[in-house]
């Protein structure tokens, strides 16, 4: 377990570590929590040339909502922050179902949500959390900001649009359309295992009906699956059972899981379903209590 | 007055472990953090492919670099007769690859370095010219007609098999199946695991050429056993070798065997005359050393109507990867199945065992057990699950009616061994009442009915544990006693070394205690240390549950020795005939006037300063102990579970656990070691194993796969005990450090079965993964969980 040489940057500014990723040529590495990038050059998968910590750059810890409801969270916010958040509890309930579930404790308390989204990993819980809010990234390169929808961000596994000298500074949720719901499942093995299944379902509801829904997969495909139509299966329902139930085999038709140690294909998809209808089920028995 | 003995942490009492004192504080001394000066760093390039044959190896890149001291290949060590080494089952075992590649992850090339990252960069740099070949994964493809030979450097090896043993009585077992109402059958799979201490293995290796003394600081349970070993192979003379077993970060068996690195380390150490450090990371210890189980079960049960037994066939074809480097299971008599079965009292047994060669690592130990008793344990209470389900009788009923009965030891087991005590009917009722057995089944019965799937689960087992006797049980012949040695000062403290090596079982804590039980020293004035075979005497190590029956053992036999001098000293102080002296906790008197005494520290300052005439001086002595038995402890183990339909996951409910130990030295310690032991039975059946895809690669070569429960998932363990001394066993005590791991895992897997058993489900191979059970659900089949897993 011992890396290959690499050289070590810890910027201030985010302008600073722009600068020093667009001079090292592609060959540079962003540290942030460091959950997945450091086991990956422990084991040498991983040998960037050059790591940028922005562990010291301030004022990137943060999450919090605008005054329209738009919801923000800093590339240093970490996952244990908004596990423990009551205020996010209620403003954001998909992130808060899916905080506690992700990695393990130790690993919530460094890794971090916008580090996690940009590693891309098809396994990784906060892709499809993002793609159920139509969630989006900010980030910042030589010429200013840009804004990428997370859907438009991964583009395969590990895989991701940013240009090698743009650090994403923070994720963007918009402002909801009514009073949100949502839920986050995941099959694991163990506490701190990757998701044998993963499914995400966010919905905004307006005068009793689905004003807008979002549903994300994890570890079903080679990049995080964004399950639309399944989504729009749900808008404009009461969310009842039927309209549920067919959201539940759409998105299991979305999943493209593969057969392997943790299940086949076809158990993976019958879990997409089931956790679909388990989370539609929640929400509806929220609903009911709130009313 | 008397002394108490709980008070002076004597038997029975729960003392704090001395050890963890260092430990919590991180001033633990293991191999990682001794430092040599000029030490250097060796890192094993490994191969990436599970068979193949070596074309050439250029390693002109990696001694460029600077910083690299030295690169060694198997061409090198073949120059030295060294490229083979030998193994336990007298087969041999490449040290680094010379003409094929027989495992992913065998070790091909070393790196000896300035630093380990540099090591690790001349590793990258070499290059590996590599002919694939047909890989073979399971037993099936290894016996396979045309199947590739994969030990074609061994003449006269002209298939894959290792061995084809039979034992046990062939025709007594043909006529209790023509006797037979019914004939149970079944079919599984124990999968492959490993041992996975936290801490992986290492060795410094420090060759003087000034003094021609080798000290290899190593992680080894059997530091006397590797010394031997050192010297025979490498010939050198055995008072030159100095083998130290610093603390260890666990072992469960893996730390047994001689590996690869150890050998290289030692060899580069040698040439290069100076300290040679290498630190094996986790997955190559994963990899390439030690696995246990991986054996696949044919089971036949002849049963009579009334429940009884009548007789059982056990066929198993066990892979033991590229090199056979168990322990030998024909010699020793409980190294195949021989033990299954031990707790019932049945007709006849007759088993057949087949071992084969296939693309793994190499390995076969003993993972937490003796020798198979994990997976004979594991077969024979899944065979009687199936047998209680064929006959349609209640689970406990069946065990009740067949387990040995308390008047019946000595109990001469099928396959030969001798039982001799236990109260197995107690153990069974008592896990019983513990788990609420009647008022269990009325709430399975009620949430069946309400669609929810309960199930309960029994494991019961005694297991042959603390090898050995020395007329059975030897390794390259040295007969397996084991020793103490006792020093008592002048001042009445103590120092105690056994041959032995503590790994986590509290030997320092424990051995201390024994001698406060023998001799009324209190267990703080003890010093213990084991693992110097420089001041340690020699003794066998520590595994296979052996420490307290054997080695604790000697310390109580020392004990007594240095008590019997001790009372010479008495006598000659109270001025009295031996004969008149009586003997309390910790104090001599004299018969009859109980006011005149002396305590053993003042028999101790004697023994220096005012001993008898003729009398040599000093309180000092050693005992090596051959036990004239195996021990036998007894476990029950049920557990409840919750099945959840819709996707196979189960959760445990409760898990009762009934010990039958004998007596127990330190009962915090054997609870501790009862629910590390579960929690490892818990793993197997829920979580963990090692598998290979159709190419040979290693799937469970990390902790992302290969899988240690948390304390957030292992379920709560409610423990009972039941003390039937040992009644050969110097204080009583039998083996206790594996039980829960070889009994447990029957018990989650029979309480998953039991919960879909209306599917008609048998078996489920372990671990019993959610896509597993459901699959057996909504299939209404077994579900075999034989590598190679399909990937796709």
């Amino acid at each position: 377990m011992y890396p290959s040489r690499f050289r070590y940057e810890a910027p201030s500014t985010v302008a600073e570590a722009v600068a020093m990723l667009a001079a090292a040529d592609g060959e540079a590495k962003i540290l942030a929590g460091g959950q997945s990038l450091i086991p990956m050059m422990k084991l040498r998968f991983a040998a960037p040339a050059m790591i940028v910590d922005i562990n010291g750059i301030g004022g990137l810890d943060y999450h919090r909502s605008d005054p329209d409801g738009t919801y923000r969270i800093g590339a240093l916010c970490r996952h244990a922050d908004l596990e423990k958040s009551a205020a996010l509890a209620d403003a954001q309930p998909t992130i808060a179902a899916a905080a506690p579930v992700v990695a393990d404790p130790l690993v919530r308390t460094r890794g971090t949500l916008v580090g996690s989204v940009c590693h891309a990993d098809p396994q990784g819980d906060w892709a499809s959390v993002m793609v159920s809010l139509e969630g989006a990234v900010v980030a910042q390169g030589p010429n200013g900001r840009r804004t990428i929808q997370v859907t438009d961000l991964i583009d395969g596994p590990f895989q991701t649009v940013l240009a090698p000298d743009e650090i994403a500074v923070e994720a963007v949720i918009p402002a909801p359309r009514g009073a949100r719901a949502g839920g986050y499942l995941k099959l694991e093995r163990r506490v701190g295992d990757f998701a044998t299944v993963g499914v995400a379902v966010s919905v905004e509801m307006s005068g009793g009906s689905v004003a807008r829904a979002g549903i994300g997969l994890t570890g079903v495909g080679p990049a995080t699956i964004n399950a639309s139509e399944a989504a729009a299966a749900l808008a404009g329902t009461a969310l009842d059972a039927d309209a549920v139930d067919a959201a539940a085999q759409l998105a299991a038709e979305a999943a493209q899981p593969r057969s392997d140690h943790r299940g086949s294909a076809d158990y993976k998809r019958h879990v997409v379903a089931t956790f679909v209808r388990r989370i539609g089920a929640q929400i509806q028995r929220s609903e009911h209590e709130a009313a | 007055m008397a002394l108490d003995e709980i008070k002076i942490g004597g038997l029975g009492a729960s003392r704090r472990r001395v050890e963890d004192n260092r430990f919590i504080r991180g001033k633990g001394n293991y191999i990682d953090d001794i430092a040599l000066p000029g030490m250097l760093h060796m890192e094993i390039l490994r191969s990436p492919l599970a068979h193949a044959r070596i074309r050439s190896i250029d390693v002109s890149a990696a001694w460029a670099i600077p910083g690299v001291r030295m690169v060694l290949t198997g061409d090198m060590l073949a120059a030295r007769n060294l490229a083979w080494m030998p193994t336990l089952s007298y087969d041999t075992q490449a040290v680094l690859a010379t003409d094929k590649v027989r495992f992913q992850g065998q070790e091909v090339a070393c790196v000896v370095a300035d630093d380990p990252y540099i090591a690790k960069d001349g590793c990258e740099a070499i290059v590996v010219d590599y002919e694939p070949l047909p890989p073979i994964v399971n037993p099936i493809q290894a016996t396979a007609p045309g199947a590739p030979l994969i030990r074609d450097d061994k003449t006269g090896q002209d298939s894959n098999v290792v061995f084809d043993w039979e034992v046990g009585d062939r025709e007594g077992t043909d006529r209790a199946f023509a006797e037979a109402d019914v004939v149970s059958t079944i079919e599984m799979h124990y999968p492959r695991s490993h041992p996975s201490p936290i801490e992986a293995c290492g060795s410094i290796a420090d060759f003087n050429r000034a003094t021609s003394k080798l000290t290899v600081y190593m992680t080894t349970q059997a530091p006397h056993i590797i010394r031997a070993a050192v010297a025979l192979v490498a010939e050198l003379p055995e008072h030159m070798i100095r083998i130290v077993s610093p603390d260890l970060g666990g072992g469960f068996g893996n730390k047994v065997p001689v590996y690869p690195g150890y050998v290289v380390s030692i060899l580069a150490s040698i040439l290069l005359e100076c300290p040679v450090k290498w630190i094996e990371d986790k997955s190559g210890n994963l990899i390439s050393t030690g696995f246990g189980r991986d054996i696949y079960l044919k089971g036949e049960m002849a049963l009579r109507n009334d429940g009884r037994i009548l007789g059982v066939r056990m066929h198993t074809d066990s892979d033991h990867g590229a090199f056979f480097s168990d322990a030998q299971p024909s010699k020793f008599k409980i190294g195949l199945m021989h033990s299954a079965f031990s707790c019932y009292d049945i007709g006849a047994a007759y088993l057949t065992a087949q071992g084969v060669y296939t693309n793994k690592a190499p390995g076969g130990v003993a993972y937490r057990c003796s020798f198979r008793v994990t997976e004979a344990m594991f077969f024979q209470e899944r065979m009687v699950q199936a047998a209680a389900t064929d006959l349609g009788m209640d689970q406990a009923e069946f065990r009740r009616v067949n387990l040995v009965r308390d008047d019946d030891f000595p109990h001469r087991t099928p396959w030969g061994l001798l039982t001799d005590s236990g109260q197995y009917g107690k153990c069974l009722d008592l896990g019983l009442e513990a788990i609420g057995y009647e008022d269990f089944l009325r709430q399975k019965e009620e949430a069946r009915q309400r669609g929810r799937l309960l199930g309960i689960g029994i494991s019961t087992m005694t297991e042959p544990l603390g090898a050995g006797n020395s007329r059975e049980y030897d390794i390259l012949g040295i007969k397996m006693f084991d020793s103490a040695e006792l020093k008592v000062h002048m001042t009445g403290k103590a120092l105690l070394r056994t041959g032995a090596k503590t790994q986590g079982q509290g030997h320092e804590t424990t051995w201390a205690q024994i001698v406060a039980h023998e001799l009324g020293i209190p267990a703080e004035d003890v010093l213990v240390e084991e693992g110097d075979t420089d001041t340690a005497p020699f003794g066998m190590g520590t595994y296979a549950s052996r420490s307290t029956p054997v080695a604790g053992a000697a310390v109580s036999m020392v004990s007594r020795k240095i008590r019997a001098k001790a009372r010479k000293i008495a006598a000659y102080l109270l001025e009295v005939s031996e004969e008149d002296i009586d003997w309390e906790l910790g104090r001599f008197s004299v018969r009859g006037a109980p006011d005149r005494g002396v305590t053993i520290q003042e028999c101790a300052i004697a023994a220096y300063s005012n001993m008898p005439d003729g009398m040599e001086p000093g309180l000092e002595n050693n005992a090596y102990y051959d036990p004239p038995n195996l021990t036998w402890p007894f476990a029950c183990y049920i557990a409840t579970v919750e099945v959840d339909p819709e996707t196979g996951v189960w959760d445990v409910l409760r898990v009762v656990a009934v010990d039958d130990c004998g007596v127990r030295i330190n009962p915090m310690i054997v609870e501790g070691q009862i629910m590390g032991g579960l929690t490892e039975a818990y793993a197997m059946a829920n979580m963990q194993f090692i598998t290979f895809d159709e190419d040979g690669n290693c799937i469970g070569s990390n902790y992302m796969d290969y899988l240690l429960p948390t304390a957030w998932e292992t379920p709560g363990f409610e423990l009972h005990e039941v003390v039937t001394p040992c009644p050969h066993h110097p204080i009583g005590a039998k083996g206790i450090g594996e039980c829960a791991t070889v009994g447990g895992p029957a018990a989650f897997v029979n309480a998953v079965i039991d919960a879909i058993g209306d599917t008609g489900v048998r078996n489920i191979d372990m671990p019993l993964l959610p896509d597993r059970v459901y699959e057996a659900l909504t299939g209404g089949h077994d579900v075999s969980g034989a590598p190679p897993v399909t990937t796709e």
